[in-house]
């Protein structure tokens, strides 16, 4: 009992540091919050077309993206990422703003496949020339339709970009 | 495929209103006038048991070359039906001029036509006369021209409005997401 000698910590990685028999992590903030939302990243429950087939792969045993903590999650509200799997037409757009509005911070956006990224080969009247025109994309993932590998990349490109993050925890003014 | 003499018997019904007939890789085709479209149908239906509307869709010809057909008019609108009992198929083919584009509807012969009548008149711009609810169904309700009209441009001729209003309402609502603390040092320094 008593005093906590330094030397007793045991080192995580940089900077985090785990208290043995005390439960407790010591460490910056910024750091802690980041490696817990690294590691559950919660996409929504959510298709567009025929890359939505192989997100679905992605999920399924093979692939597991449970190991990463990704989690499908029927409604935004429990969500913070969408993956934009497949072609958005511009009378889906409207549906799927509202969706993104609905999750809370902080949230995420993959563009997956050709067609979410910049509208692919459908360059028509009906379709959205990408997911950026009215989202802010994270992870843009190319592919016809990507492989559940190439998702996994980007989501795990987003780790990395949610690793590297300071302060996002209100909105800046 | 023989058509089990369901071509003579139309032939014999209504003399004036099929124009012609031919068969194309065994399919049967007729070629009616669209006046009595709604009677035609439901002669088929009622006495030569086609109780299955496959398909209906519109054409537009106004960039076709082939002369083989003896269609004048821009428009045309295709029926195909099977007759679930005896496995037959016809297909009856109606012309729709451009400047009176309208056919009767057969809603009240099938109500499976209803959507399909909905696509017609959204994509191709053909009304149908006697529809319960003839509203657009696969563009949004205040889109404007018809897609699948030959004149239209692929990109369209104009940027739909609502998709307007969803960029601008995507870049007003901006302001309210949380940003990483690196993203605003880049932004001011």
């Amino acid at each position: 009992m008593g005093q906590i000698n330094k030397n007793d910590l045991v080192k995580i990685e940089d900077g985090v540091r785990f208290i043995p028999g005390a439960s407790a992590l010591v460490g910056p903030l910024n750091k802690i919050i980041n490696w817990g939302r690294a590691g559950s990243i919660w996409p929504v429950t959510f298709g567009l077309a025929c890359c939505a087939i192989e997100m679905m792969v992605a999920g399924a045993s093979t692939n597991d993206l449970d190991r990463f903590g990704i989690i499908f999650r029927a409604s935004p509200r429990q969500a913070d990422c969408l993956i934009l799997a497949g072609t958005i037409t511009k009378k889906m757009a409207p549906v799927i703003r509202r969706v993104y509005d609905q999750m809370p911070e902080p949230r995420y956006v993959l563009a997956m496949g050709s067609c979410a990224c910049s509208g692919g080969l459908f360059d028509t009247y009906a379709v959205v020339q990408g997911g950026d025109e009215f989202l802010p994309v994270d992870v843009y993932i190319p592919g016809c339709p990507p492989r559940p590998e190439a998702l996994l990349q980007g989501l795990i490109k987003l780790q990395e970009k949610i690793n590297g993050e300071q302060g996002r925890w209100s909105q800046m003014a | 495929m023989e058509s089990n003499g369901i071509v003579e018997k139309l032939r014999e019904k209504f003399p004036d209103e099929v124009l012609a007939d031919y068969q194309h890789l065994g399919q049967n085709c007729v070629l009616i006038r669209r006046d009595h479209i709604l009677d035609v149908c439901r002669y088929l239906r009622d006495e030569c048991s086609m109780n299955h509307l496959m398909c209906l869709c519109g054409v537009d010809n106004s960039t076709r070359t082939s002369t083989v057909d003896s269609f004048s008019e821009r428009f045309e609108v295709v029926y195909q039906l099977y007759s679930i009992a005896t496995k037959q198929m016809i297909r009856l083919r109606t012309q729709v001029p451009e400047d009176d584009c309208s056919i009767e509807s057969i809603t009240s012969l099938w109500i499976g036509a209803d959507w399909l009548e909905r696509e017609c008149f959204d994509l191709m711009g053909i009304h149908f006369d006697g529809h319960p609810d003839l509203r657009r169904i696969l563009t949004p309700d205040d889109w404007e021209g018809h897609p699948l009209r030959k004149e239209y441009p692929l990109r369209g001729d104009r940027e739909w409005i609502g998709y307007e209003e969803l960029k601008a309402k995507s870049k007003e609502l901006s302001k309210f997401d949380f940003h990483s603390r690196d993203h605003e040092k880049g932004e001011h320094e």
